[in-house]
C-alpha cells in the first residue's frame, strides 16, 4: 500500500478514511487534526496555559508531545495512584518522568496521592467505603485532584487523552442504559460553568485508539504498554470491543456514532431537559463544585466526617475539626 | 511459517497471507491491534512471507 500523498510505502491505513500515509505524512495528517478539532470546537487559544493530565499510557504522553509540537503552553500533571501490582504506578511514572525530562519547556506536576491523603487508591478501595469498586474510586480521586490543581495553577483548561473509541464506547454504554444526565454532558468540551470547575477538553476525541497508538509507535513514545491492573475485563474494553467489530464490516461506524451524536445535541435533534444537570454547590471543606449538599464526595473518602460533621456542614456550619 | 506475537501469546500461520487474514485466523480484529515487522509499522495489506515475526501491538485500553 502506498502513501497517498508521496507514493512511498504506508505505514498506517485509516479505512475509515480511505487514507493510507507513509511515516512522515502520517505524523503531519495526526498533528494538523488534533489542531483542526482543538479549533473545531473551539477547545481553546494558542496564548492559554493548558495543563496535560498524563497517565504514562499512549494517549495523554501523545497529547502532551502535540500539543509542544504545535507551541501550546502545555504542562503535565500525573497522579501517582500508588498501584503497586507489577509495579504499574512506578512504571508508569518513570515513563512520565522520562518524556518530561526530554521537554524541558514543560513543567511536570506529580500528585502523590498516598503522601498527600494517608492512603494509595488500592487501600481506599480496601476500606470498602460504600461499596465503590476501584475504577469509580479512582476515576473521583482523579476528576478531583486534576481540578483542584487546574484551579490552584491557574490554568485555563484541562486536556485529557481521551480518544474516540474511549468517547464512542463512553457513548455505547450511556445510551444502552438511556443516561441522559450523562448523555447531556458528554461532548469534547466540558465548560467552566461554576466557580471553582475547571474547564476540560479532549483533544483528540475525533481520533481513533489506533491512530493515537501508531503517533506514539512512530514518534518513538516510551509509554506503559500493560494496561492497569484494575481495568482488564472492564466495561468499557468490552464495549470497544464490540465497536470494533462494527468498524471491520462498515469502516468509520465509530466515527460516525459519536460526531453524529455531537451534531444531533448540537442542531437540537436530540435534546435533554434542563434538570437533568444537576445543580452544584461548593463543597464545605475543600470548596469545590458537587452535586452533594455538605461534603463533596472526595471529602467523604478522605476525611471519614462523623455523621454529627456532616449534619453540621448541612447547617451551614464552617467550624468542622476532620479526624 | 509466519510467527505472530500477541501480549504474551504466539502463534504460527502460513506464509502467503496478508496481515488481516493472519490477524483474524488467531482471532483478533485488525482494528485493535498495529502490526509491526522488524521494528517498522506495516499495513493490513502486506503479504506475509516464510519466516517472518509480526508483533502485534494491542491499541485497546481501558479503565
Amino acid at each position: 500500500m502506498r502513501c497517498r500523498k508521496c507514493g512511498k510505502e504506508a505505514v498506517m491505513n485509516m479505512r475509515q478514511h480511505k487514507l493510507a500515509l507513509c511515516r512522515d505524512h502520517y505524523i503531519e495528517w495526526f498533528v494538523e487534526r488534533t489542531e483542526k478539532t482543538i479549533r473545531l470546537y473551539k477547545m481553546f487559544r494558542r496564548e492559554d496555559k493548558i495543563l496535560v493530565a498524563v497517565s504514562g499510557g499512549k494517549d495523554s504522553l501523545s497529547l502532551w508531545d502535540v500539543l509542544l509540537r504545535l507551541g501550546y503552553k502545555a504542562d503535565g500533571m500525573y497522579i501517582n495512584l500508588g498501584i503497586e501490582h507489577q509495579g504499574y504506578s512506578q512504571v508508569s511514572l518513570e515513563k512520565v518522568k522520562q518524556f518530561a525530562s526530554a521537554h524541558p519547556e514543560a513543567e511536570l506536576h506529580i500528585v502523590d496521592i498516598k503522601a498527600l491523603y494517608g492512603r494509595s487508591i488500592p487501600e481506599f478501595a480496601r476500606e470498602s467505603w460504600r461499596g465503590q469498586r476501584v475504577c469509580a474510586l479512582c476515576g473521583l480521586v482523579k476528576r478531583h485532584e486534576m481540578n483542584r490543581l487546574a484551579i490552584e495553577g491557574g490554568y485555563y483548561a484541562i486536556a485529557t487523552g481521551h480518544n474516540l473509541d474511549d468517547e464512542a464506547a463512553a457513548l455505547l454504554g450511556n445510551v444502552l442504559r438511556w443516561q441522559t444526565g450523562y448523555l447531556a454532558r458528554q461532548g469534547p468540551v466540558l465548560p467552566s460553568d461554576y466557580p471553582g470547575l475547571a474547564r476540560k477538553v479532549k483533544p483528540f476525541c475525533r481520533m481513533y485508539e489506533r491512530e493515537t497508538a501508531a503517533y506514539a509507535l512512530l514518534m518513538g513514545i516510551d509509554y506503559i504498554y500493560d494496561e492497569c491492573p484494575y481495568a482488564v475485563g472492564s466495561t468499557s474494553i468490552f464495549y470497544k470491543n464490540l465497536l470494533n467489530q462494527l468498524e471491520r464490516n462498515s469502516p468509520g461506524s465509530k466515527l460516525s456514532f459519536y460526531l453524529s451524536f455531537l451534531q444531533a445535541k448540537e442542531e437540537g435533534r436530540v435534546r435533554f431537559k434542563e434538570e437533568e444537570a444537576p445543580p452544584l454547590h461548593a463543597c464545605q471543606r475543600c470548596g469545590q463544585p458537587t452535586t452533594a449538599p455538605g461534603y463533596c464526595a472526595f471529602c467523604r473518602l478522605v476525611y471519614k466526617p462523623s455523621k454529627e460533621e456532616v449534619e453540621a456542614a448541612l447547617e451551614g456550619s464552617t467550624d468542622v475539626e476532620f479526624a | 511459517m509466519v510467527k505472530l506475537i500477541y501480549r504474551d501469546k504466539e502463534w504460527e500461520v502460513r506464509p502467503g497471507i496478508t496481515v488481516k487474514k493472519a490477524v483474524e485466523e488467531v482471532g483478533l480484529l485488525i482494528e485493535a491491534v498495529i502490526p509491526v515487522k522488524d521494528g517498522k509499522l506495516i499495513t493490513e495489506d502486506t503479504v506475509l512471507k516464510d519466516g517472518d515475526v509480526v508483533k502485534l501491538i494491542a491499541v485497546i485500553s481501558g479503565g
